[in-house]
């Protein structure tokens, strides 16, 4: 519960979106590895194909050496290795693109060039697939999570009767038993159930052919329930059946239900988790409520009885046939007019007392004292803090986001002296973060010596959008000469930093296109966020006592040249030696607490930054973000309110984060209104 | 008793006292000050507001003669011209007799000038006066169209602002009741006006806005191919309307869209097999006809629905088995249900008032769903207690329900295993005869339809509707002016005399007459010369037959077909005569008639001639007939 919670409530306004912004992190971490890996891969695998071509092309001369030197075992064995690696390409041809895995494996080992780029065109084919499979199972179910309880994505090789067959990412499924008698019915089983936090859950199969008799039933099974069986004969299975259109609840005799179906129909079949009820669709027309009171943890399922039959199950791979959007919204619009309508009674006046007290205490903690003021005014409240104290932790978290880092440490020793002394993970946090702010210029360390004039100090920017207007492209003589200066000056980093930063320079001309193109793509997403956040933060300078007017002008000139340190070599010095004292004090941290693998990545992350001309628009330049000063200046907030022993996270974050919890044990317990009640959507 | 008599003079004093004080304000109507007039209409807006009585007595009092005459003034100030449209507006919002004081001082042209203000907000409250006195059903919507320079003027007011859109559109869509409507709404450019209103940020604009397009598509095929050209900000109008019909929007709204694409695809503009209405629009209808809506929804959404698919049968198949849509039908006939009767009077009333409606729009519904495919009768006559609820349909009060039971019946008669079983069982005849005794055309012409469906051959209701005197009743239809009822009325008669006994045949000729015949023979009707024809043909079959018809009307007969053989006729009619005469040629004394006639053998030379293959089998056929009898004859 703890971490959950921590995740949700960062830092001013923004907290309930952060998330997605940790999960940007994750992926940027993935790909400077991923760049490593891929690079040494590249040239490893390019001499490893290299030595099997020239084993292989040298094979028969060796073999034929070997025998008659008499050497039979090898020889037969090195004659042999061409036409039997031939036989085996030609025999995975034939078997055709279902291979593809395995051909990827013995690809390499026959050699084979054009074999090579059949494997690699097949898993570009596969991915795109699972792209957007992906994709729409993540539109369709948003509630839903995955780690908790995936989606059927294909059915179960398995949880099968040894009638049936796989094949096509075991999405095709072939009868290929006697189907003499009923007692030949075979079912097959998805790879997990259908998750209640779906809401509505839905998957189409596609006849592709009726075989013999077209004894063909969809529908839905629990685990354990017998595979040698059609789906609906058993208890706690439910299926519609092809040959006379009728619907069987758990019972060997069926319904009469809907039309029949045959080769080429796509059949659909809808799971409604809210009121547990089934219904299927026959190409895209719904055909009514099948089933009631549905169990929970159904897999979706498909049994065949005859010879020839042939079935394609569609879980989200392709776009439906039924307009299952269309239903959802239906649904979402019920539930969520069951929220709005949700009756208060005569207890009105107490939620409107209770909304206030959390209203106003959020002010508070965020303090945002005017504003607290005049709503605690309004609203006929008190105010559990000092004014002054608010007033210090406003200026200080104004420094924060500000990114004026030296100086908010400074503040906070003086008017909390003992704070940072008891907790030195947070003043490590807080001096890495600094760190960050002198490579982007805005620390006031760096600031002074820039010759910037230190009036004009507030440069986080009134509108984040200012962050995303076109980058200016410094010229490439500079950066030739800033990446030089780089290399001779890293020295003061440890061994493996070094290694990692020297191959990344050298390599970044090569790789630095993709990562723009992947970059803008997360930029657009930052966007996003900060524009629905901007008028919070923004609210916390109007509050101010002291007037900083933000110039924008200046600010324009400082983003125009977006230098490292603010391009002033005094800057860069001061830097490189804040560097090595950060440096030192995580080793000193080490030494003396013990391993700390969140700080270890803080520090790397941050040293990153050097390895690259344009930080701004690197892999690791998210750290830049003004963004990312917001969390710094929540856990330091909650810190200083935590010495005054009042609540780390504002009552109304508790309460937002407790109405998700609540949203994810729904999910849990198997009820599936979850799906359409997501917290995001009553945030605006 | 008693206490009745205590507060009569009670309440009368109330009375006087409310009008005293209605006085009062019209009164102040009359002030010479204009500004003390001004205060009294405010004055006069607040207290009318929701209190009908009060409208009721100012009406009496005098006072819209009066407040008409302050809007129509040029002298009187904006202000006090806006107040009083704001006060017509709000008397007009009470009972319809209100609206009727208010047609009867008239209002609408006073209103209708008064638009040729330049004011917005004046025009606003005018409009909204005219908007609340057009939707009433008591207003003669002819008002709107007598001025011919009132639609242009509304057109260009149009864009005015967001309430202009709403009153104006809803005027139309309450005014365009005729062909003639539709025409003159069509050529002020409408269509071009109104469809940029469908994307409006409002929601009632919206509406409106379609509700227009709905009654100006309706059964208007220039309206309708017009209307699927449109672009609206890039995006094609059946685009617009799909959208509108997703399940999120309201039920309003999704119904009415249902509606224009109906009717657009009726009209010819949208194909059947269109996605847009095979994938949205029908399961669309369906879902209006489910439990969940509401009985006025429920109603519309059925007699839309039988309109949309009536003529495709794919259709037909699709919807039958779309959500259940024939068991779901059955609920339409279950109220006032005993749950409403019990619970409150409020509902069980309700319940009455849309019982009727709903049973039509359920036969409809019905009658659509099973006009083409035989399975899907099946599975109607298979619905609980289906055939019963026909049979009584058909002697419900109700002329509506009556008509409605009777189409669905004729479209199931076409089914040759119900006419064999369940009509059989059921008796459907006896309602039927009854029906037919009287009943307006319309009902007529279905029920008569029916009942030439029940005559044929296989049907075993043959006999019993035989033995009731229908040939009487068939051949009274024969005399109607419409030309339906004379061509059921002979088909019908036709079906009956198909292999029908010596009797019956005798019966036929006797009670329709040969001079009535004649008259059919010359019915400017194709069909029902056609069916004449036939009928002739099925009285002239089997020897014995032949002769005996013949040898007392042959003479009669053999003139009418020669008159047809001579006459302008298709080629259909001339071989079906030539098929009578082959059958006469059959006959051992009738042959005679024939032979004995020259005239009548060079036709059949000359037919045999004929570039028709049709005819020249017919004729070679009759010639084959009178030598095979020849020969027959000889010993």
């Amino acid at each position: 519960m703890e971490p959950r919670q921590e995740s949700v409530i960062p830092a001013s306004g923004r907290d309930y979106r952060s998330s997605s912004q940790d999960s940007m992190s994750s992926v940027t971490q993935r790909w400077t590895v991923w760049n490593c890996a891929a690079l040494l891969c590249q040239t490893s695998a390019r001499i490893l194909v290299w030595l099997l071509g020239l084993l292989y092309f040298s094979s028969l001369p060796l073999g034929i050496y070997l025998l008659i030197m008499q050497n039979t075992t090898m020889g037969v064995l090195m004659v042999s290795l061409v036409p039997v690696s031939l036989l085996i390409v030609m025999v995975w041809q034939a078997v055709g693109i279902d291979g593809r895995n395995q051909i990827a494996m013995s690809g390499p080992s026959s050699g084979c060039g054009f074999l090579m780029s059949v494997v690699v065109h097949g898993d570009l084919a596969l991915s795109e697939q699972e792209k957007e499979l992906n994709q729409r199972l993540r539109s369709l179910y948003p509630a839903v999570n995955e780690q908790e309880t995936p989606l059927p994505r294909s059915w179960s090789p398995k949880d099968k009767f040894s009638y049936i067959g796989l094949s096509q990412n075991n999405l095709r499924v072939h009868y290929k038993g006697h189907g003499k008698t009923p007692k030949d019915a075979a079912s097959v089983r998805a790879t997990h159930p259908i998750p209640a936090a779906c809401g509505v859950y839905y998957f189409e199969v596609k006849i592709i052919s009726k075989g013999r008799d077209g004894y063909m039933g969809i529908g839905l099974s629990a685990q354990g329930v017998n595979m040698n069986r059609l789906p609906g004969w058993d208890k706690h299975s439910y299926g519609y059946h092809g040959d006379d259109g009728h619907s069987f609840c758990s019972s060997g005799t069926g319904q009469p239900y809907g039309p029949t179906f045959t080769t080429g129909d796509v059949i659909g079949c809808c799971v409604n988790l809210i009121n547990n009820t089934c219904f299927y669709t026959k190409n895209g027309h719904s055909l009514g409520i099948a089933f009631t009171d549905l169990p929970s943890n159904l897999y979706p399922t498909v049994g065949l009885q005859t010879p020839g039959e042939v079935v394609d199950a569609n879980f989200g791979q392709h776009p439906f046939v039924f307009d299952i959007e269309d239903y959802m919204r239906e649904w979402r619009t019920k539930i969520q007019a069951q929220i709005d309508r949700f009756p208060i009674g005569e207890r009105e006046g107490e939620w409107q007392a209770m909304i206030q007290k959390m209203v106003a205490s959020y002010l508070v903690h965020h303090s945002y004292c005017a504003t607290a003021e005049a709503f605690a005014k309004s609203t006929d409240q008190a105010v559990h803090e000092e004014l002054a104290s608010i007033k210090n932790r406003q200026k200080i978290q104004k420094l924060v986001l500000s990114g004026r880092m030296g100086e908010a440490i400074e503040t906070t020793q003086q008017l909390y002296p003992s704070l940072l002394e008891r907790n030195s993970d947070l003043l490590f946090m807080l001096k890495v973060r600094q760190f960050i702010e002198m490579v982007n210029g805005t620390d006031s360390e760096v600031r002074c010596l820039g010759g910037r004039s230190p009036k004009s100090q507030d440069s986080y920017p009134g509108s984040p959008r200012l962050f995303n207007s076109p980058v200016h492209k410094a010229s490439s003589s500079q950066t030739y000469q800033t990446s030089t200066y780089y290399i001779h000056k890293i020295f003061f980093l440890p061994a493996w930093v070094k290694k990692h930063l020297t191959k990344m320079i050298l390599q970044k001309s090569g790789l630095l296109h993709q990562k723009k193109n992947f970059y803008t793509e997360v930029e657009m997403e930052v966007d996003h966020f900060s524009n629905g956040v901007s008028e919070s933060s923004s609210n916390g300078f109007l509050n101010g006592s002291s007037t900083h007017g933000i110039d924008l002008e200046e600010l324009d000139s400082a983003q125009s040249k977006r230098q490292l340190c603010g391009g002033s070599q005094a800057a860069i010095e001061r830097m490189i030696q804040f560097g090595r004292e950060l440096q030192s004090m995580s080793e000193h941290l080490r030494r003396e607490r013990g391993k700390n693998s969140a700080n270890k990545k803080m520090l790397k992350d941050a040293f990153s930054l050097l390895a690259y001309s344009d930080p701004w628009n690197s892999p690791v330049g998210y750290q830049l973000d003004s963004i990312q000063r917001e969390p710094v200046c929540s856990t330091l907030n909650s810190a200083i309110l935590e010495t005054h022993n009042l609540p780390k996270q504002p009552p109304l974050a508790l309460a937002v984060g407790q109405a998700a919890q609540c949203l994810s044990l729904m999910a849990r317990t198997g009820s599936g209104s979850c799906a359409f009640a997501s917290v995001d959507d009553y945030l605006h | 008793m008693m206490a009745c008599l205590l507060e009569a003079p009670l309440r009368i004093s109330v009375l006087s006292e409310v009008t005293a004080t209605s006085r009062h304000y019209v009164d102040r109507l009359f002030d010479p000050d204009p500004q003390n007039v001004l205060q009294g209409v405010i004055d006069m807006k607040n207290a009318v507001i929701g209190n009908n009585k009060q409208k009721a007595n100012l009406i009496v009092l005098g006072a819209v003669p009066r407040l008409l005459y302050l809007l129509q003034q040029s002298s009187s100030s904006l202000e006090l011209r806006t107040e009083c449209a704001v006060v017509l507006g709000s008397l007009a919002m009470g009972t319809e007799n209100n609206i009727k004081s208010l047609v009867d001082c008239h209002i609408i042209p006073a209103l209708l000038q008064g638009l040729l203000c330049s004011d917005l907000i004046f025009i606003e409250a005018c409009l909204r006066c005219l908007r609340t006195v057009f939707i009433s059903p008591v207003t003669p919507v002819q008002l709107l169209y007598t001025d011919p320079t009132v639609i242009p003027h509304l057109m260009s007011l149009l864009s005015r602002s967001r309430h202009t859109k709403e009153y104006i559109t809803q005027i139309f869509a309450h005014c365009c009741k005729t062909p003639e409507h539709q025409t003159v709404l069509f050529n002020h450019s409408a269509i071009q006006n109104i469809a940029p209103l469908l994307i409006s940020p409002s929601d009632k604009v919206r509406m409106q806005a379609l509700k227009c397009f709905s009654v100006l598509a309706y059964e208007n095929t220039q309206v309708s191919m017009t209307l699927v050209n449109v672009l609206v900000d890039g995006e094609q109008l059946s685009q617009v309307f799909v959208r509108m019909m997703q399940r999120d929007k309201p039920i309003e709204m999704q119904l009415t869209a249902a509606k224009c694409l109906t009717y657009m695809c009726r009209a010819g503009a949208i194909r059947t097999d269109d996605n847009c209405i095979i994938l949205k629009t029908l399961p669309c209808l369906v879902r209006m006809c489910s439990k969940e809506r509401l009985l006025e929804e429920r109603v519309e959404g059925a007699e839309t629905l039988a309109y949309l698919m009536e003529p495709d049968v794919e259709l037909q198949r699709i919807a039958s088995f779309t959500d259940h849509l024939v068991s779901m039908l059955a609920d339409y006939f279950k109220y006032p249900s005993s749950v409403s009767a019990i619970t409150d009077i409020k509902r069980l009333d309700h319940d009455l008032k849309h019982a009727h409606e709903l049973r039509q729009a359920a036969f409809k519904l019905y009658a659509s769903l099973g006009s083409n495919d035989e399975d899907i009768r099946k599975k109607i006559t298979e619905t609980e207690n289906m055939m019963d609820r026909i049979v009584s349909g058909l002697s419900e009060s109700s002329i509506k329900v009556r008509l409605a039971a009777v189409r669905c019946l004729h479209s199931l008669s076409r089914s040759v295993q119900q006419l064999r079983t369940s009509f059989h069982d059921h008796a459907v005849w006896k309602p039927l005869m009854k029906l037919l005794q009287n009943a307006p055309d319309e009902v007529l012409v279905m029920a008569s339809s029916t009942l030439c469906n029940l005559l044929l051959e296989f049907s075993p209701s043959k006999e019993p509707i035989l033995d009731s005197g229908v040939i009487e009743l068939l051949c009274s239809l024969t005399q109607s002016d419409s030309p339906a009822l004379r061509v059921n009325g002979i088909w019908a008669l036709m079906n009956m005399a198909f292999q029908a006994d010596q009797k019956v045949k005798v019966e036929i000729v006797r009670a329709l007459g040969t001079e009535q015949l004649f008259r059919l023979l010359s019915d400017p009707d194709t069909n029902v010369l056609m069916k004449t024809l036939g009928l002739l043909r099925n009285l002239l079959s089997t020897r014995p037959h032949i002769d005996q018809i013949m040898s007392s009307h042959g003479k009669q007969i053999m003139q009418a077909v020669t008159l047809i053989l001579e006459g302008e006729h298709s080629i259909e009619v001339k071989e079906q005569t030539l098929c009578i005469l082959a059958n006469i040629a059959d006959g051992n004394t009738a042959k005679e008639l024939i032979m004995t006639n020259d005239d009548m053998l060079q036709k059949i030379k000359y037919y045999m001639g004929h570039s028709n293959v049709k005819l020249q089998l017919a004729a070679t056929f009759c010639i084959s007939n009178l030598i095979w009898n020849e020969e027959d004859d000889s010993p």
